[in-house]
């Protein structure tokens, strides 16, 4: 969506995940890129090179920051001690706006590093969306959180994703990071409609869209972001904008990651459809 | 009361299935209370029956930890190959789960463990349990925090009852194995690469294939000491004299100057004659290096 309180305000427009094996090519050449989208967890260092290039980074461009492991869904309460680093980082890379996965991923201190899938219960929304309100305060910074991909629905889920989401962002009052890849994943492995959950965000609330690519197996989709976006997410995405309007947009590509002008070129392909759907409207 | 289970309890369940040890074959374990224990937990729908869609998620979590211990210890992987590797990785992944927010930390207690656990080792457990020390101190030097050191000029009030800090991301290592030496070979790139990503792939595939094990394994044993230190974001391996490690060491546990420098020398071979000087050469270099800090 356009600025609004849960992206700070902002109009990015087309952002591309930062990764290490494109520092040389970025620092070296200084390509327009709107915004880069930082890993948060990669910087929570005390030095070195990590940190010595995202300055250098910081220098340039605008800079989001997406985490992977604060873990609102999760009964075990908030790291004190990942805040701390987390706001440190805040501070010094000034994020507008700040995401997170709407998932679980400890249990009593043991970490899976991985995003696993809430029970959409209301117990599970009132826990995390307590632990998003506590984020949010002591950040000081707009949160936004992001739909996961899914492989397993628990058996005591009493609502759909979509609608436990909107339970989430509403009683934590925090923006939403649609990522639509995620969506169609777990569209194709829990076999629902994705444009059914697209019309059920509440759009104002959107703060970020994500795209990414994924792979199929025979079973079911697997979200590696290691492919191009299909063509599938990319209509998922035309019809997302057509409800939020422009939105900042960001391109994450994870393995197999090819040359940094590629991963770019991917990534404003977004503009095109985003024209598509303004050409239409208009 | 409704008698359903409640978050925690749903969590605790999937969690334990998915870190439970996958088989052999790295599947998971097919038998018929992992079976009853997923289809209490999730549905199986759409030709995905309950247990296939944990297994999912649960090679996700052993292959992802896996990966990721794999690219912190490289050299200790060429060093058992890429199978003991992973027998070693699994079993202490399973003993010692991650604690932390950052897989960054996955192997901080790997050395430790792997004492309590020599025969993960290998045949040569000395060199595989150095080359464990050397990669963990690699990380602490790679993104540990900058602290304010001293430069040469304030070495001038120097005198025995001074005390120092030495700089946190730097570790004193004493090896019995010259692995230092092998851990920059593991890691240089094959000659005629064309790309960075080739060199990338080129080197996984020789040390999963075990290339370069064979050799590894007949390493002599040479006692070293080294410093695992960082200069301008990058890490060095700096040897070091046994008398200065000895004497870096007691100033990193706290001991004044003088009481140090009696410690470093106590039964050397090195004439009283040049120790001053030596000791003006190593301050002077510790300095420049960064490697002295205010206590």
């Amino acid at each position: 969506m356009p600025a609004s309180r849960f992206n700070g305000f902002t109009e990015y427009g087309i952002g591309v995940g930062l990764r290490a094996p494109h520092y040389g090519h970025i620092l070296g050449t200084k390509p327009g890129v709107d915004w880069f989208e930082i890993i948060s967890e990669n910087y929570m260092v005390d030095g070195g090179r990590p940190l010595a290039m995202l300055d250098q980074i910081l220098e340039h461009y605008k800079v989001v920051q997406h985490g992977v492991s604060m873990y609102f869904g999760s009964t075990d309460p908030l790291n004190r001690e990942h805040l701390k680093r987390l706001k440190s980082l805040v501070r010094r890379t000034k994020t507008p706006w700040l995401t997170d996965h709407l998932c679980w991923g400890s249990v009593d201190g043991r970490y899976t590093h991985d995003l696993l899938p809430m029970p959409y219960t209301m117990e599970a929304a009132k826990v995390a969306a307590r632990k998003i309100r506590q984020a949010q305060d002591f950040l000081e910074v707009p949160v936004a959180v992001e739909n996961v991909s899914s492989y397993a629905e628990f058996h005591i889920s009493e609502m759909t994703e979509w609608e436990f989401l909107n339970e989430v962002v509403e009683r934590a009052d925090c923006g939403i990071l649609l990522d639509v890849n995620n969506i169609y994943v777990s569209s194709r492995n829990h076999g629902f409609d994705p444009h059914v959950y697209l019309n059920a965000v509440p759009a104002e609330r959107v703060a970020q869209i994500h795209l990414a690519g994924h792979s199929k197996f025979e079973k079911y989709i697997l979200d590696t972001h290691d492919h191009p976006v299909v063509a599938a997410v990319w209509k998922l995405y035309e019809h997302a904008t057509g409800r939020f309007g422009p939105t900042a947009t960001l391109l994450e590509w994870d393995d197999r990651i090819p040359s940094f002008d590629e991963v770019h070129a991917e990534a404003l392909k977004a503009r095109k459809f985003q024209g598509n759907q303004l050409a239409g409207a208009a | 009361m409704s008698g359903k289970p409640g978050l925690r309890e749903i969590q605790h369940r999937f969690a334990a299935a998915v870190m439970s040890p996958l088989n052999p074959e790295g599947r998971i374990r097919r038998n018929a209370a992992a079976v009853r224990e997923a289809k209490g937990l999730v549905n199986g729908s759409g030709g995905l029956g309950s247990l296939e869609r944990l297994e999912i998620y649960s090679r996700s979590y052993w292959f992802r930890l896996l990966e990721s211990l794999g690219e912190d210890f490289p050299g200790t992987i060429a060093i058992l190959g890429w199978k003991d590797f992973a027998t070693l990785a699994l079993a202490y992944l399973k003993e010692c789960p991650s604690a932390s927010f950052t897989l960054r930390d996955l192997g901080s207690r790997l050395e430790e463990w792997l004492r309590r656990h020599p025969k993960f080792a290998g045949t040569n457990q000395l060199l595989t349990l150095d080359m464990v020390q050397l990669e963990w101190a690699h990380i602490v030097a790679f993104d540990g925090a900058k602290s304010a050191t001293l430069e040469a000029q304030d070495l001038a009030g120097l005198n025995a009852g001074t005390k120092f800090a030495l700089h946190p991301c730097m570790s004193l290592l004493e090896l019995h194995y010259p692995v230092d030496e092998l851990r920059i070979s593991v890691n240089a790139s094959p000659e005629g690469a064309a790309t960075a990503s080739n060199v990338a792939l080129e080197k996984k595939h020789r040390l999963r294939t075990g290339q370069m094990a064979g050799r590894l394994k007949r390493s002599k044993p040479k006692p070293i000491f080294v410093a695992v230190h960082r200069v301008d974001l990058n890490v060095f391996y700096r040897r070091l004299e046994q008398e200065e490690f000895r004497l870096l060491q007691a100033l990193r546990k706290g001991q004044p100057v003088g009481r140090a420098i009696e410690a470093a020398f106590d039964g050397s071979a090195v004439p009283a004659t040049e120790v001053p000087a030596l000791l003006q050469t190593w301050f002077a270099r510790w300095a420049q290096l960064g490697w002295l800090c205010r206590r």
